[in-house]
């Protein structure tokens, strides 16, 4: 369970993130929610110590992420960013093997390597193993960084965005594969996702923040409705109930 | 390189390669235009090698690993103003204490001290950027642009006041030149180089990590604050050594640098760093032996490695660009 109380983050007086508590659970698929600039991000990297805090505190599974050593944390705990950049030329696979770091300090053994090729099939990338990342489109760039997060093998998982510059296929296939992590392996994946309709098929849990606060926090059904969708985005939309799932049409 | 020359250009057989052209540079300036007694000559070239070859691998190591922390390849470490100040710090012992004070002070004390001066600057800079926020590392160059650009500033008025003979003597002190090395500063540099490689050695695998961007590294477990400080304190060691020895020389450690990472296929430190670091020798040596024998000193060495290994830069690039 990941813990934040009353977590804050100010830039030179105005509040990014303001007075967030919740619980994360343990395992299942949670997505975060909310327009621009409500502060999902920067509430993402606070709880994964990329970002420091102006107060407030996070515990996983009882470690308090600011004192816990880093190399625990990095067996427990993944996280990835939205724009991930690299000056060094890396090849899929050079990239994946980094996610085995936390546990082979530089010196895979077979274990590690099996690890990585796990990964990198899972993510389909069998074929672009040897390509460098420069040679990838953005789609292909953004799985084989995901096969690296996966590859670490960690209780959590938390992505900012993972379906940027993902099509429609290989969109579904990876929050297929979000949602057989957390069921068959049961890990916790927290995801930051745009397109609520991804939230409400796949989620057990859906956060929804606005202006730097958690303004709801519940089940897909609790709240995928035609008020909330209004009260977090300021939009109207028709929601409908598609094989029992709750979809949001926003399109017209 | 296309896909067919990846294959076969290994980093294997591109540390075999440069390795040799180290080697060979190193076996024909000892060689080319000997005349008579080995018995002078072997030390006297010797020592001349020996401060290259220690200053081609500090200035090789401490760019590779500046550009990794910054995750930047167009930057060396003179960006932070560390040359600038040991150009300060000569002016100043020159303009307070008299050029012959200066001159006079035993070269290991007066190296050791500039050393530690520059590491405790670097130190402070640092941490005082350091207690909070993400951007630090922009605004640690940010200011060391600056702080650079002060003590440039400072030594050049000190130097327009100073007595003109005084500064005919500082002068010399301030141009990098291999013919000055001296025994006992050799060996003092040496074993700082050595302690630093040792723990670049045990290192060598979080380097690697820490290439990938601060937040990669902080999700794979690394102490990114302490290890960049760490990393840091090695480079301000290693531009000490290489200043202290010779003089400023900056252009060159970006040359190098990046023509290791063109012509060495890997993203791993373990390989890059040698590479480099034969580059170095490589360049400076090779340089020397044109300066002298071709030019017959009537030019600069930084003048010569910036020419030729300019040349090849630009042609590297341009045939990238056409790949």
């Amino acid at each position: 369970m990941i813990e934040v109380s009353n977590v804050t983050k100010s830039y030179g007086g105005s509040d990014v993130v303001r007075g967030v508590t919740s619980s994360l659970p343990a395992s299942g698929v949670t997505s975060i929610i909310g327009p621009n600039g409500a502060g999902k991000s920067t509430f993402l990297s606070m709880i994964s110590r990329l970002l420091p805090m102006s107060s407030g505190q996070v515990t996983v599974d009882g470690m308090d992420i600011l004192t816990a050593d880093g190399d625990a944390m990095a067996k427990k705990l993944s996280i990835l960013r939205q724009d991930n950049h690299l000056t060094a030329r890396l090849t899929v696979r050079d990239l994946v093997a980094f996610g085995r770091y936390p546990h082979s300090k530089g010196r895979p053994t077979s274990d590690d390597l099996a690890h990585v090729e796990r990964s990198i099939s899972y993510l389909g990338l069998a074929d672009l193993t040897h390509r460098f990342l420069d040679e990838l489109s953005g789609g292909q760039r953004q799985r084989a960084f995901i096969a690296m997060v996966l590859c670490q093998d960690t209780k959590y998982v938390l992505l900012d965005e993972p379906l940027n510059n993902l099509d429609m296929k290989h969109a579904v296939a990876m929050m297929q594969l979000f949602r057989r992590a957390a069921d068959e392996l049961s890990k916790s994946v927290v995801l930051v996702l745009h397109d609520i309709n991804f939230a409400s098929c796949y989620s057990d849990l859906i956060i929804a923040m606005r202006d730097g606060q958690l303004i709801r926090q519940g089940t897909p059904a609790e709240i995928v409705t035609g008020a909330n969708i209004h009260e977090i985005f300021d939009l109207e939309a028709r929601v409908e109930t598609v094989d029992g799932r709750s979809i949001v049409h926003f399109y017209l | 390189m296309g896909n067919d020359t990846k294959r076969i250009w290994t980093p294997a057989l591109a540390l075999t390669l440069l390795a040799g052209l180290a080697c060979l540079s190193v076996a024909l300036f000892m060689t080319v235009g000997v005349k008579g007694n080995w018995g002078f000559i072997l030390p006297f070239r010797g020592l001349k090698i020996a401060t290259m070859a220690l200053v081609g691998y500090a200035i090789a190591v401490s760019t590779v690993l500046f550009h990794t922390i910054t995750g930047n390849r167009i930057l060396t470490p003179s960006i932070m103003g560390f040359d600038a100040l040991f150009i300060l710090i000569q002016t100043s012992i020159a303009f307070f204490f008299g050029a012959t004070f200066l001159t006079g002070l035993p070269p290991s004390g007066l190296f050791l001290v500039q050393t530690a001066a520059m590491t405790v600057f670097a130190g402070l800079l640092f941490s005082w950027l350091f207690r909070g926020g993400v951007r630090e590392l922009h605004l640690m160059l940010l200011s060391g642009i600056i702080f650079g650009l002060l003590f440039r500033s400072l030594s050049s008025f000190l130097r327009r006041v100073i007595d003109p003979d005084e500064f005919l003597i500082l002068q010399d002190t301030l141009f990098a030149s291999f013919n000055r090395a001296n025994p006992e500063l050799l060996s003092v540099a040496a074993t700082l180089v050595l302690l630093v490689s040792l723990a670049a050695w045990r290192m060598r695998n979080v380097f690697d990590v820490m290439a990938l961007g601060r937040e990669t590294a902080i999700n794979l477990g690394v102490n990114h604050r302490r290890m960049v400080t760490l990393t840091l304190a090695m480079v301000t060691i290693l531009v000490s050594v290489s200043t202290a020895l010779v003089g400023p020389v900056t252009f060159f450690g970006l040359l190098v640098a990046n023509l290791a990472y063109m012509l060495v296929p890997s993203h791993r430190h373990i390989l890059i760093l040698p590479g480099a670091a034969f580059l170095a020798i490589t360049c400076l040596v090779g340089g020397q032996l044109f300066l002298e024998r071709v030019l017959a000193y009537d030019s600069a060495l930084s003048i010569v490695i910036e020419f030729a290994g300019g040349i090849v830069f630009i042609m590297m690039i341009v045939m990238r660009g056409a790949r």
